[in-house]
């Protein structure tokens, strides 16, 4: 069995804890009841994949390394999430506004990158390497829901008043270009694909276009251009935004190091 | 933009079969704006738990209830007719649980 090269597996762990975080920040503040369960469920799906991730990893690299070690106590520019998943649930503000939680960003987000991962999960389940593709293969089910979740809500923002419409597209607009990292394959993505245990992305691009294609007709939203700049999230190397989150999500731990409760 | 703006969403009951549940049992309900959105919705909030592994949901406007107030010529007369339950029958062995 090859295995993945250890950042491979941070790269899909911090995209899943990212992302989790952020969704959390809905917790108790949702639009309706019912959408504030929906996005609890969703933000827990994803610590869930995080969790299984970091725990394969950390039991690879040995020594002193676990799971909590991996979220809790590696630095901001250690962290190889897209840059997509950082940006707070609302769009760009000027300086002194008062930041405020908007769904359609968190809905946009979360289609954009259910709509990938839909696809990256259900191609490694034939991972080379074999606890990867079991972690897919549970992951993909969740990523199913995520992408009906987020799609439906996509259709009813865009097809829906003129205020909702409008959001979505302001929405779509600010992300879009954030997707161009997912089609780049960095230098660890690369070394996942020769050794048979990653995926190619760009050969992904084609049915996440028709999928996004599909949804954007639908919701008579206009799929907006990219405009050349490429984030190296997964890089390591992120927006502001990123250390305010983990400054947040970290912070307890590190307070209480090695805390049981 | 074809469809109409709804104001307030209508309210959908909701019923859910458990795994060793033979039928669908009613849990509760919720606001949803169409059908599908009332099923998934009825995912999030009832079977977060492994209560079920199939939901039906139907429009509240669907189900016709009796008035409370017609309790007692409904069900009262039932009351002495005791007959009706089958308790004065001997059943054979052979035929085990019913």
């Amino acid at each position: 069995m090859s295995k993945a090269p250890n950042d491979y597996l941070l790269h899909l762990a911090d995209n899943a804890v990212v992302l989790g975080q952020r969704l959390a920040e809905w917790c108790g503040h949702g639009p309706i009841l019912e959408e504030d369960l929906a996005l609890a469920n969703v933000s827990l799906d994803l610590i869930g994949q995080a969790r299984l991730l970091y725990q394969l990893t950390a039991s690879r690299m040995g020594g002193r390394a676990s799971e909590d070690r991996l979220a809790y106590f590696r630095d901001d520019s250690e962290f190889l999430n897209y840059t997509l998943l950082e940006l707070p649930n609302h769009g760009p503000l000027v300086g002194y506004a008062a930041a405020e939680m908007d769904y359609a960003t968190t809905i946009v987000r979360n289609f954009l990158y259910s709509a990938l991962m839909v696809l990256l999960w259900d191609e490694l389940q034939q991972s080379a390497d074999a606890d990867l593709a079991a972690i897919a293969a549970k992951s993909l089910k969740e990523a199913r829901y995520h992408l009906h979740h987020s799609a439906d809500w996509l259709i009813k923002f865009g097809d829906g008043t003129e205020e909702s419409h409008v959001r979505a597209q302001a929405a779509l607009d600010h992300l879009w270009r954030y997707t161009e990292e997912f089609w780049t394959p960095s230098s660890t993505e690369e070394a996942a694909i020769a050794n048979g245990s990653g995926v190619d992305v760009r050969s992904l691009r084609q049915a996440w276009d028709a999928l996004v294609a599909d949804a954007l007709a639908t919701a008579t939203l206009k799929r907006p251009e990219a405009r050349g700049y490429i984030p190296e999230g997964k890089h390591g190397r992120h927006s502001e935004h990123l250390s305010y989150l983990l400054g947040e999500m970290q912070s307890l731990a590190r307070a209480h190091p090695d805390g049981n409760w | 933009m074809n469809t109409p703006a709804l104001k307030d969403w209508p309210l959908w009951e909701v019923f859910v079969r458990s795994k060793q549940g033979l039928e669908h049992k009613h849990c509760g309900s919720l606001h949803a704006a169409d059908p599908a959105q009332a099923l998934r919705m009825a995912r999030d909030v009832y079977t977060r738990r492994q209560e079920g592994v199939s939901i039906w949901v139907v429009p509240s406007m669907a189900i016709t209830a009796s008035n409370p107030d017609d309790k007692g010529e409904l069900f009262d007369p039932a009351a002495d007719k005791i007959y009706r339950h089958p308790t004065f029958y001997q059943i054979p062995e052979e035929v085990g649980h019913m």
